[in-house]
């Protein structure tokens, strides 16, 4: 892989200034029709610089393959969605992009680093890198802004002080700075995802990654929770974001990502995907998610 | 009935001077009882962290270490630390120890041996948190330590109370059995009282009367925090 700028990280390996890297697919130029009949192209981007750089990814657990020859670009400012059947690997895909899954073959470069090098130091790069699972997964043993302030203090290395400003200021932006003191059981699963996405926006992060994160709320909480998300994306932040609400992706994705069994299926802008979505696959999966 | 009532009421009117020994082994009951569930839970929760590290040097020796202690009775443990230890130091390095080992081999014989039971209780509490949990943490950039330490043991801990102040209440009992190897403990120096001024009996069925009393309290009062904690 060449990098016409590598990452600049200071004495402390720290990620300062994010590689500008070449683009893979050329910017409005490649496009293909894949084997599966899907239409890979690399149109809506929100910009020409690389955040996530996926090269053939494939993953097996023992002898099961759950990834095959993974390829994606995320570019800053996209907003992507990955969507799919139950099964496809679209949880396991988003999870290999900040390690928490391993994966046996391919290469993961996030702002340049790679995730699966041995060298690399996952800790500090996942510190960078927010995430927001599908079931909250908030310290019950801990107060909302110590949910907020823990990872601050002790990842970050950030003062008290500061941490509580920051933590009470993202709280204060998803609505609910009241609940500050209060402890998650107390709070309904809208409310905790709220403060989950505020808890990984604390980071300050260069992308946020979201797993599912409203599949499961009730009904009428998970608008409040979109409407967070669709704030996020229209500030610019790079979202990758693994759902089955495709009136958010229609909403706000600048691209989409369709899965299969493993496999990435179709790999283009939204526009592209609602219009004119090619493989069988992708058009039954739009049929039934359609309908309702 | 008329020779118990006797009996009851002469050890009742030997208490007020027999009551500073009894005191003094109740003493070293409690510092026995103290010093071995602090060592017995810190080396309990390194072993279960160790089973748990999926590294096979680590996880190895520790299961092996659980299975072992698990399976041989307290007093062969108490005996081997305050005889064979001694000699075996004595073998190595032909040098005596010089002080007397019984309160430090009873301490150590315990701590060794309730780790192997707190451990189990850790490891369960531990498992019983999810991966879910250790993901969140990781993401947030926590390295394993951080997550054990700020995330998982925390939580762990709070399940575990219940079983943990359970085991401890066993140990209490257990510390009787330092009778073995001459530590003057609150029970021996019940039954040293009774053998001296010809109570025995009475001094015997006191002192578990009073071990009883305690335990059953304890008892009653982990019940209910267990019932507090399922809210």
């Amino acid at each position: 892989m060449n990098h016409s700028e590598k990452a600049a990280l200071d004495k402390d390996n720290t990620l300062i200034q994010p590689a500008v890297m070449p683009i893979g697919v050329g910017q409005g130029g490649d496009s293909f029709i894949n084997e599966f009949g899907g239409l890979v192209t690399d149109n809506g981007h929100a910009s020409d610089e690389i955040v996530i750089k996926m090269t053939d990814v494939s993953k097996w657990y023992g002898d099961f393959q759950v990834l095959t020859k993974c390829t994606a670009h995320v570019h800053r400012g996209d907003v992507v969605v990955v969507c799919g059947p139950s099964g496809s690997g679209k949880s396991t895909l988003i999870k290999t992009v900040n390690g928490l899954e391993p994966f046996q073959e391919g290469e993961i470069l996030v702002n340049g680093i790679s995730v699966g090098a041995p060298k690399t130091d996952l800790p500090k790069l996942r510190s960078k890198v927010g995430m927001v699972f599908q079931h909250f997964e908030l310290f019950p043993h801990l107060s909302i802004i110590e949910n907020l302030t823990v990872a601050q203090v002790k990842v970050l290395k950030r003062s008290d002080s500061e941490a509580k400003q920051k933590g009470l200021a993202y709280l204060d932006r998803v609505g609910l700075s009241a609940q500050a003191k209060k402890y998650p059981a107390e709070l309904s699963g809208g409310q905790q995802q709220r403060v989950a996405i505020a808890r990984a926006l604390s980071m300050d992060p260069v992308c946020m990654l979201f797993d599912e994160p409203t599949s499961a709320l009730d009904p009428e909480m998970i608008q409040e929770v979109l409407d967070v998300m669709v704030g996020l994306a229209r500030e610019g932040m790079t979202m990758m974001c693994v759902t089955h609400e495709m009136g958010f992706a229609s909403q706000v994705a600048s691209r989409i990502i369709f899965m299969d069994e493993g496999h990435i299926v179709e790999n283009c802008s939204k526009d592209e995907f609602f219009e004119s979505a090619r493989s069988e696959r992708a058009q039954q999966f739009l049929s039934k998610i359609l309908d309702h | 009935m008329s020779i118990a009532m006797s009996l009851a009421i002469s050890m009742m009117n030997d208490l007020a001077t027999a009551y500073p020994g009894l005191m003094g082994g109740m003493i070293t009951t409690l510092k026995v009882l103290g010093l071995a569930i602090v060592g017995g839970m810190t080396l309990g929760t390194i072993l279960a962290l160790m089973r748990l590290s999926g590294i096979k040097i680590l996880a190895i020796p520790a299961q092996l270490y659980v299975n072992f202690f698990r399976s041989v009775p307290l007093l062969l443990i108490l005996l081997w630390f305050y005889f064979a230890v001694p000699m075996i130091y004595n073998g190595i390095t032909g040098k005596y120890i010089m002080f007397d080992t019984a309160f430090t081999s009873c301490v150590v014989a315990f701590m060794v041996f309730e780790a192997a039971y707190f451990s189990e209780v850790v490891r369960a509490g531990i498992q019983s948190i999810g991966s879910a949990q250790v993901n969140a943490a990781k993401a947030l950039g926590m390295t394993y330590g951080q997550t054990m330490r700020l995330v998982i043991l925390p939580q762990a801990f709070r399940k575990m109370t219940p079983l943990i102040l359970q085991q401890c209440i066993i140990l209490f009992q257990d510390t009787t059995l330092v009778f073995a190897i001459g530590v003057t403990d609150f029970f021996r120096a019940g039954y040293v009282r009774g053998e001296l001024m010809g109570l025995l009996t009475p001094y015997i069925l006191g002192a578990g009367a009073v071990y009883f009393i305690i335990s059953l309290l304890a008892s009653v009062g982990v019940q209910r925090l267990q019932r507090r904690l399922r809210f």
